[in-house]
């Protein structure tokens, strides 16, 4: 029964951190929720409920005091999955393309098998041969000339776009694998595309 | 008539020939200058000036008498104040919001009627569109003042300061996400830091805007709608109250700068 308790007790503490929210910020909360009405309800489910890390980045505006900054990273660490295969690197012409693609779980997006991008060229200089890319992320041309290709770093850059909270607390990058955009093959293309010596981005 | 179409093709069809993203830039630049003395929104603002003035619902009567936050039918300068507090419906709302109020109070259309359309398509005109863009011009060249003095005001202002933070959805992103800094951009297009007044201003005060890519005016309503599509989020419910919240935390750093709507963007 103590035990319990005390179970309850600690859970509600872990509750009171990830929703740290004054009355004002529940109403923000109230106010979000009764602002998507129209549209699909899963859609609107799954941005309703955040998980701890969207709640905790939220509430720290991206800028984590550093023990918090530390669990997320521990957390979200736990989460990598690597494929089963043990091969990280894929195909870096298929990589070109998932980097390119935004297609997916937009509300516009309705053919649930064709597979989602990575839109990577949104935010990231990868190819130089796309000139049209974002800045939001940083240049990842010649990524794999600069760093290699081994296993280490086949390891990090996977991980790094499985989950980029895993290493980055409130990282402004999506965690494509964690989140389920996209499949772990498809990240080992990605992979492929910055660290293959084919690839060119190594050019 | 169709010119705006017309040269939009010829960029679109010049930009592949084009190399570094500066020289893109330019050329943006260039035609938004060739176009600076014909704005193609100039036709929704006479639309929209038509339909102010027309009778129309139930009530058959004209929104000339709507008020707009500076008392009935005086629309000079009011989309400079806006948001802003309405004791009369006891919210805090933008121009649209308040277009659709007047259409139910004055003329008797119903809610859903009046916020019908909101967004035109091809082969569908907004009405909402025309009337924002000829509201908005009766402002031009004046600074934005919208008020945070009401305690809705400055409540909205707080709601609205924790949702552009507020991450969420398969990609973990909030407004924030890519209107957090200056400078950046999301592939060619600039992205304005919206706490920052410097492009908070430059943005904010050119809503609604004819959008090249588009062919048609969108409203700033459609703007945040737009957002929250790229932002995996579902749709954004038309005048919703996190809508115009948003508006007002945007309109804090907006406040000063000089109105010039609508405007021409990409």
């Amino acid at each position: 029964m103590k035990t319990i308790l005390s179970l309850t007790v600690a859970a509600g503490l872990i509750a009171g951190c990830v929703t740290q929210l004054s009355d004002g910020g529940q109403r923000a909360e109230q106010v979000f929720r009764e602002s998507f009405t129209h549209g699909n309800r899963q859609m609107a489910a799954r941005v309703e409920q955040q998980d701890e890390v969207q709640a905790l980045c939220s509430l720290y505006r991206n800028e984590p005091p550093r023990e918090i900054a530390a669990r997320i990273e521990q957390s979200q660490a736990a989460t990598l999955r690597y494929p089963a295969s043990g091969k990280l690197m894929g195909d870096w012409r298929q990589g070109e393309k998932i980097a390119q693609d935004g297609y997916g779980l937009r509300f516009t997006d309705p053919d649930a098998k064709r597979p989602n991008g990575g839109a990577c060229y949104n935010c990231h200089q990868i190819a130089p041969q796309e000139i049209s890319f974002g800045t939001i992320g940083p240049s990842l041309y010649r990524f794999g000339k600069l760093r290699g290709q081994g296993e280490a770093v086949q390891k990090y850059v996977y991980g790094k776009i499985y989950n980029p909270e895993s290493s980055l607390a409130c990282s402004n990058m999506p965690r494509f694998g964690h989140n389920g955009v996209l499949t772990g093959e498809q990240i080992t293309h990605l992979v492929a595309l910055l660290l293959d010596p084919d690839s060119p981005v190594n050019k | 008539m169709r010119i705006d179409r017309v040269l939009a093709g010829v960029l679109a069809a010049m930009l592949p020939c084009l190399s570094p993203a500066q020289d893109t830039q330019k050329e943006i630049e260039r035609y938004r200058q060739m176009l600076a003395e014909g704005n193609p929104a100039d036709l929704w603002e006479a639309r929209g000036e038509g339909l102010w003035k027309a009778r129309r619902g139930p009530k058959n009567v004209s929104l000339e008498q709507c008020d707009l936050g500076l008392g009935a039918g005086i629309v000079k300068g009011a989309y400079a104040r806006l948001p802003r507090y309405f004791p009369d419906t006891d919210r805090v709302q933008d121009v649209e919001s308040r277009l659709a109020t007047c259409r139910v109070t004055l003329q008797g259309f119903k809610q859903e009627e009046a916020m019908r359309n909101p967004f035109s398509a091809p082969g569908r005109h907004s009405d909402m569109e025309a009337l924002a863009s000829y509201v908005a011009a009766e402002s031009k060249g004046m600074k934005l003042d919208a008020p945070i003095r009401h305690p809705k005001e400055i409540e909205a202002f707080r709601i609205g300061e924790q949702l552009f933070h507020r991450r969420a959805g398969p990609h973990d992103f909030a407004c924030v996400s890519c209107h957090g800094e200056t400078g950046k951009r999301i592939r060619l297009q600039e992205l304005p830091k919206l706490s920052d007044p410097g492009d908070a201003q430059k943005i904010f005060t050119t809503w609604p805007a004819y959008r090249v890519s588009q062919g048609t005016v969108r409203t700033m309503q459609h703007r945040l709608y737009d957002c929250y599509w790229q932002m995996r989020h579902p749709q954004m419910d038309y005048t919703s109250e996190a809508s115009v919240a948003l508006m007002v935390y945007m309109a804090k750093f907006a406040n000063g700068g000089t109105i010039n709507a609508p405007g021409l963007k990409r």
